[in-house]
């Protein structure tokens, strides 16, 4: 075993510990806060792969979420509950009856993410571009509006409540690390070497005998299949499901996630989810309204926050056009080229005196 | 050239007329929908087309010149929406008077937003810009969520456009056949504009290769915030009918018109203004008569867009009116 691997281990099981630690340790609120960063971060490396690593451009993320949400919804529900929630129209009665265990809904609702993402794709990814961009978000769209509108099975536009909630750190962090190591492993192989060949010059990747074709749509499915287990995980933390809530504004937090990130960098993208969700919860106090030595400061109000939100993203749009990373990845070497380099500076600030 | 194109049109606008005839006698033959009721819904269908013709005309034109989809054309369409709310209920203007002050503020935002998301990025990799745009976008309706509040608002009942008439048994609100109208006026003075002008002229070599143009001593900052301005002047008119026509104005409302008008836009031909007066009518007509003759997938509405996209890129992706083959699919 190399060392590298040994290290990767090591800290897959540092942080699987870490995870299971702080599951006992912390209140609810810090745990949700946490559990949303890795859902994130999954959804995140999800979209990034076919961004950053493919070079294509999707916004459907939220449509792949909308599906695996919902088949976790409608299968994890507990049968005697149902009906309570179905009060407009009863479930249709192929599915009423089923109930399945979180981890086989979740993969079901990847598998039919990606299912989905297979069947747009033949269409849809022959477009370049900007229009690539629109056709997703177009198919996120679809998806959304046939959600609101299959009363019997996903209960419309009144969402479906109930869902058994996830708050299990340990659950959560370990199926963030294995959409991760499973990523790596991909990236890491002829296959997906093969997408980055394709990111940078698609005439050069044809040329040196790949197929174009199949490998965006391996990129799209693979994107959409993570997508769709990130969005369950997401629909289990929330514990409703409601079509409002995969809005396309939904795949805009996983836009400025991999910009930030980088485009093309795995570990950036992690990162980032970490900075933004926890930055978004932490700019909360911009909606409270602030009293300075007894007079109410007026601008604070609700909204303020997605405001200062946005325009941060414009701002790692147009001055750090790279992100944290840029293509890099996170590795031991880097941290200790770091390190040295703040010794160093360290060192000559002292050499000066 | 020039003959191709118009012959192009004609088609197109024959084959529009005869799809309505058949729309017509399908819907006397299979659902037996009186010749009155389906004049009503013609009218509502122009009118809505109008509307989403005035807003694809922004989309076509920056297209043109920059090759890249104005994400925030949809939020300033939105904006200038809250703009009419804001002269005619705040400042209880007249409507005539609301109108003009829509049309005078709305560019300004077009315009900051090309000089500021656009304008920097302008040599950077196409992506860039695009998640640029999305993130003016989603400043612009974060903004409005602030500042206007997330509560829906409607327009002040404006008497002279909202009153209803009846021909034959036809009833029609003043407003729908004013759009139509106002959309084909603001069409030819805006082709003359291009065409005939220098500044028009301009802006077509700006088109054509904006650094040749910049050679010939075109002013192409001046000319790329003039064309913001106009496709923002445009979508103002747009916005305030809008406003009049359908209640509920949120921050978000712009995000749906926008993306069909875009649709609209490569419909019709993108690039081409003409185009993309034909795309919004196609769109227009079609969304209504889809719930007009099928109630049953009335929820669908919004997809009907979405596939009129896949499919015309994929059948012919130049759209409708496109002549040159340029780099989409």
């Amino acid at each position: 075993m190399s060392k590298k691997t040994a290290f990767s281990i090591a800290a897959i099981g540092a942080i699987l510990l870490l995870a299971l630690v702080l599951n006992s340790v912390l209140d609810s609120y810090s745990k949700r806060v946490l559990n949303l960063c890795a859902i994130y971060a999954i959804i995140a490396l999800s979209l990034n792969l076919v961004n950053g690593f493919t070079g294509m451009f999707s916004l459907g993320q939220a449509g792949f979420m909308a599906i695996g949400a919902y088949a976790v919804a409608i299968f994890t529900v507990p049968v005697e509950l149902r009906a309570q929630g179905f009060y407009l129209e009863p479930m249709h009665p192929a599915i009423a009856n089923i109930e399945l265990p979180l981890i086989v809904a979740l993969l079901l609702g990847g598998v039919l993410a990606g299912a989905f993402a297979f069947v747009i794709g033949f269409p849809v990814l022959r477009l370049r571009g900007d229009y690539l961009a629109i056709a997703t978000l177009g198919f996120s769209e679809i998806i959304r509006i046939i959600f609101t509108n299959t009363q019997s099975i996903t209960n419309g536009a009144l969402g479906i409540k109930n869902v058994p909630s996830l708050s299990n750190m340990f659950f959560i962090y370990l199926a963030a690390i294995i959409v991760f190591v499973l990523m790596r492993l991909l990236l890491s192989s002829s296959f997906g070497r093969a997408f980055k060949a394709i990111r940078e010059d698609e005439i050069v990747a044809e040329a040196m005998g790949i197929n174009l074709f199949k490998h965006k749509i391996a990129s799209f499915v693979i994107s959409a299949f993570f997508a769709g287990i990130g969005g369950g995980l997401y629909g289990a933390l929330l514990g409703t499901v409601d079509p409002k809530n995969f809005m396309f504004t939904l795949t805009y937090n996983f836009v400025l996630i991999i910009v930030l990130g980088g485009l093309g960098s795995m570990s950036g993208t992690v990162i980032a989810s970490f900075i933004i969700t926890i930055g978004m919860e932490w700019l909360r106090f911009f909606d409270d309204t602030l009293i300075l030595f007894g007079t109410e400061i007026p601008i604070f109000r609700p909204g303020l926050r997605m405001v200062v939100f946005s325009i941060l993203l414009m701002v790692i749009v147009l001055f750090f056009q790279k992100g944290l990373m840029g293509q890099k990845e996170l590795s031991v070497d880097m941290v200790k080229g770091l390190v040295s380099r703040v010794k160093g500076l360290g060192k000559k600030r002292g050499d000066g005196k | 050239m020039a003959k191709v194109l118009k012959s192009n049109l004609a088609a197109a606008i024959m084959a529009i007329m005869l799809a309505i005839i058949l729309i017509y006698i399908y819907s006397a033959a299979a659902i037996k929908m009186e010749t009155a009721v389906f004049v009503q819904h013609m009218v509502n269908g122009l009118s809505l087309g109008s509307l989403f013709a005035l807003v694809a005309i922004g989309y076509t034109m920056v297209y043109t010149i920059l090759s890249m989809i104005n994400f925030a054309h949809g939020d300033i369409f939105m904006m200038s929406i809250y703009f009419a709310f804001f002269a005619v209920s705040s400042f209880h203007m007249p409507w005539v008077l609301a109108l003009f002050c829509v049309i005078a503020t709305t560019p300004v935002i077009g315009a900051l937003i090309e000089r500021f998301a656009y304008r920097p990025l302008r040599d950077a990799p196409k992506n860039s810009v695009l998640i640029s745009a999305i993130g003016a976008s989603f400043l612009l309706e974060n903004a409005a969520t602030y500042l206007f509040g997330g509560r829906p608002k409607a327009l002040p009942d404006i008497p002279v456009l909202t009153r209803v008439i009846t021909i034959q048994s036809v009833n029609f609100q003043v407003v729908s056949i004013v759009i139509p109208i106002i959309t084909f006026v603001l069409l030819a003075v805006l082709l003359n504009f291009i065409n005939r002008t220098k500044t028009g002229i301009a802006m077509r070599a700006v088109a054509q290769d904006y650094e040749i143009a910049r050679v010939m001593g075109v002013n192409i900052n001046w000319i790329i915030s003039l064309t913001f301005i106009i496709g923002s002047a445009l979508a103002a008119v747009g916005g305030f009918m809008w406003g009049v026509r359908y209640p509920g104005i949120t921050p978000t409302m712009g995000v749906m018109p926008g993306l069909k008008c875009f649709v609209a836009a490569v419909v019709g031909g993108i690039g081409d203004i003409k185009g993309a007066v034909v795309g919004g009518f196609i769109l227009g007509l079609g969304e209504i008569m889809i719930v007009a003759l099928f109630p049953g997938i009335s929820g669908y509405r919004d997809a009907f867009a979405f596939v009129l996209l896949i499919v015309i890129l994929l059948v012919k992706p130049t759209g409708i009116l496109g002549s040159k083959a340029r780099e989409k699919v």
